[in-house]
């Protein structure tokens, strides 16, 4: 049994507070993703998991053991760093070799569960190479195989792929997975991808500033992020968020923007209604809003001027500006008919595809549960 | 292709190298420019003197001054370098970098590793440690000589008296002058490690403990061997400083008691003193030939063992 959970652990160095009040649980064979923007604490996080730097306060289990004060070496962990640390003079390997070699494992044993390693990572033939003569994805596999070698409880991997260019990073994420998988064992895994967290986990854990925003499965975090930051955080091109305040009109709600008012489904009335004439931000995600040509009819739709079309071969970005200046991504097929840059438009959402966020506390306004983390089951 | 265009491109060609080798020249033309004030200076204070000095020690001083200096060839150099004095002066030499050398980079090295921890107050040893690189020569010696003092300095104090008082003990003196290198040698000693420390990446430090490695082994498998370029540069430079140790002898010994202290540099000085120009000059000789010798085969020996990172 591999949990790792973590309990109110805070990290301080002197005045920043790189890790705050954190409580997350890792289950069993699970694979969690750490994702959050640079400096937000989740290298530091991991890094408590490892035993490589102290708690400033809490508690951190592994298994059914706190680990606060064992040493890393005595947790049951492995870890692929960002920079592989790979030890530079010694050959593939003694690299792959060396947690065996110093737990004191018999010889005679080490050298099966080496070219084991080796062999599910691709490195038969590379085994005399020094790491500089790998390149870097190999390098990469080379440091996966140091940490399976062992088969210890939990994986610690701090932006593994960040070295790799995108070709390669897409390759060695499905062999992670896969690898993952096969090995059924506990990983947390630290990137500042979205991609690669939405990809690749069973769950995301999203982290600001050191405090946690939302836990939950991939498709949970995306479809009902539990604040604005979460919101513009997760997705690619980024949930377009519009400021407005609510006005109710003939028992449902609208959003009233300097460009007009926006008609808010029933699923949303409900947190609308308890909202209504306060500041809030609506959100939608860029393959939600449809543009409409600028004599449509329709009555609730905003008004907006095409700014810059941007092609990405299988669809396309349409930057349009409110008329007050807000901007609006709006994301199309191919086959859709190409708008004018220039021109004015209309623009209308698809009412499931909205979000409410309280424009003070960006918190998510029609969560029917207050509920931060999603349990995914 | 038409032959038309092909030959104008082989015109083309032709025209750009010749114009690519009239720039290399110019470079390389300026390249002798710029390095051509501090070849002068070599030339004079460096070639010029490394020079006549082979030439110096085919001539026999005269025992007088004043007589001109006789042409002997080869004997001169035969001669000294065959010379009980000499023999002595290169044991003592070798024996002092023996001494004064390991010594020197493992204790810097152990200093370097206290310092590397991340302990409270840690900048203040890093102080203390570096700080004997701001001492001089001189002042080391002083230091040592009051220390080693038979009637005012430590040892006595200690109740650990020689007899006769250290410095002129003839057991004894080559060990307290290399004690007293050793000292005046460790801040720098140890600054070159801290570096060569600091030098290997933390994470890789990390990943032994990681990979459940005992200070022990992670020191001989992973700290030293990455550290082996620094302690290879140590050790090369250090024989050379060793073999031109010159101002505590003088200060402390002045190369006895019955010449034990007497390396071949102060054996050099003594010459000259001596006004024994031509003797000198063979000394000298023979301290550059010793030093090449050493020097090249610590280069042959111990590099195949030094991992460069790449
Ligand atoms: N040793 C340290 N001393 C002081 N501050 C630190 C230290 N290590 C980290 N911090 C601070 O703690 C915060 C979190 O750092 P951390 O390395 O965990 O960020 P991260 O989320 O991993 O970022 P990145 O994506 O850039 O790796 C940052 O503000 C950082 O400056
Ligand atoms: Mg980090």
């Amino acid at each position: 049994m591999a949990r790792v959970v973590l309990d109110h652990v805070t990290k301080r160095y002197g005045d920043v507070v790189a890790v705050n009040d954190l409580s997350l649980e890792i289950r069993d064979r699970e694979f969690l993703v750490l994702l959050g923007p640079s400096g937000c604490g989740k290298s530091t996080a991991l890094r408590m998991i490892a035993g490589l730097e102290d708690l400033s306060g809490g508690q951190i289990a592994i298994g059914d053991r706190v680990v606060n004060d064992v040493e890393p070496k005595d947790r049951d962990i492995a870890m692929v760093f960002q920079s592989y640390a790979l030890y530079p003079h010694m050959t593939v390997a003694r690299n792959i070799e060396f947690p065996l070699r110093s737990r004191k494992v018999p010889e005679n044993e080490r050298g099966p569960l080496v070219e084991e390693a080796a062999r599910a990572l691709g490195l038969s033939d590379l085994l005399d190479r020094k790491p500089a003569q790998l390149s870097g994805g190999q390098r990469q596999r080379v440091a996966l195989a140091r940490a399976i070698v062992r088969k210890p409880s939990v994986f610690l991997m701090d932006e593994p792929l960040s070295n790799l260019d995108a070709k390669l990073r897409v390759q060695t994420r499905a062999e992670l997975i896969e690898l993952q998988r096969r090995l059924d064992a506990t990983v947390v895994y630290v990137t500042h991808d979205q991609v690669e967290a939405m990809t690749m986990g069973h769950r995301i854990a999203i982290m600001s500033d050191g405090v946690l925003q939302q836990v939950g499965p991939p498709q949970d975090v995306y479809e009902r992020p539990a604040n604005l930051f979460v919101a513009r955080f997760i997705g690619a091109p980024p949930m377009n968020t519009i400021t407005g305040t609510i006005a109710s009109e003939g028992g449902s709600h609208i959003l009233v923007t300097a460009g007009g008012a926006i008609a808010l489904p029933s699923e949303v009335s409900g947190a609308a209604r308890n909202a209504t004439g306060l500041e809030v931000v609506l959100g939608v995600r860029p393959e939600h809003v449809r543009i409409l040509p600028h004599d449509s009819e329709t009555q609730f739709a905003l008004d907006a001027t095409v700014a810059v079309i941007e092609s990405l071969g299988h669809e396309r970005h349409v930057v349009c500006r409110l008329a007050d200046e807000q901007m609006v991504i709006v994301r199309q097929t191919v086959e859709t008919q190409r708008p004018l840059e220039g021109t004015a438009v209309r623009l209308s959402a698809d009412p499931v595809g909205l979000h409410l966020f309280d424009a003070a506390t960006g918190l998510r306004l029609d969560a029917p549960d207050p509920q931060l983390v999603g349990d995914g089951e | 292709m038409t032959s038309d265009t092909a030959t104008t491109d082989l015109m083309g060609d032709v025209g750009q190298s010749k114009r690519f080798l009239n720039r290399r020249r110019r470079e390389t033309g300026l390249g002798y420019l710029m390095l051509a004030p501090s070849l002068l200076i070599f030339s004079v204070f460096v070639f010029y003197p490394f020079f006549k000095n082979f030439y110096l020690g085919f001539f026999r001083t005269p025992p007088f001054p004043g007589l001109p200096a006789r042409y002997v060839g080869l004997d001169q150099f035969r001669e000294v370098l065959t010379s009980d004095y000499f023999t002595n002066s290169f044991r003592v030499t070798i024996v002092f970098a023996l001494l004064t050398v390991p010594a020197g980079i493992i204790l810097g090295l152990l200093l370097a590793m206290v310092a590397n921890q991340r302990l409270r107050g840690i900048g203040a040893y890093r102080t203390i440690f570096s700080s004997t690189v701001a001492t001089s020569v001189a002042v080391a010696s002083v230091i040592f000589g009051t220390l080693l003092n038979p009637q005012v300095g430590l040892l006595p104090w200690l109740g650990l008296t020689t007899n006769p008082a250290i410095l002129e003990n003839p057991k004894y003196a080559l060990f307290a002058v290399a004690v007293t290198t050793i000292w005046q040698n460790l801040g720098l000693s140890f600054i070159v490690m801290s570096s060569g420390l600091q030098a290997i990446p933390d994470e890789i430090i990390e990943a032994t403990e990681v990979d459940g490695a005992r200070p022990w082994t992670r020191f001989w498998r992973v700290t030293l061997p990455l550290l082996s370029p620094t302690v290879f540069f140590a050790f090369v430079v250090g024989s050379i400083v060793a073999f031109q140790t010159f101002g505590q002898i003088d200060l402390l010994t002045q190369g006895g008691p019955i010449d034990k202290t007497n390396v071949l540099t102060y054996a050099i000085y003594k010459a000259l003193r001596d006004q024994n120009e031509g003797k000198a000059a063979v000394l000298a000789v023979a301290l550059f030939g010793v030093t090449l010798l050493l020097t090249t085969a610590q280069m042959r020996i111990l590099e195949r063992r030094v991992h460069y990172g790449n």
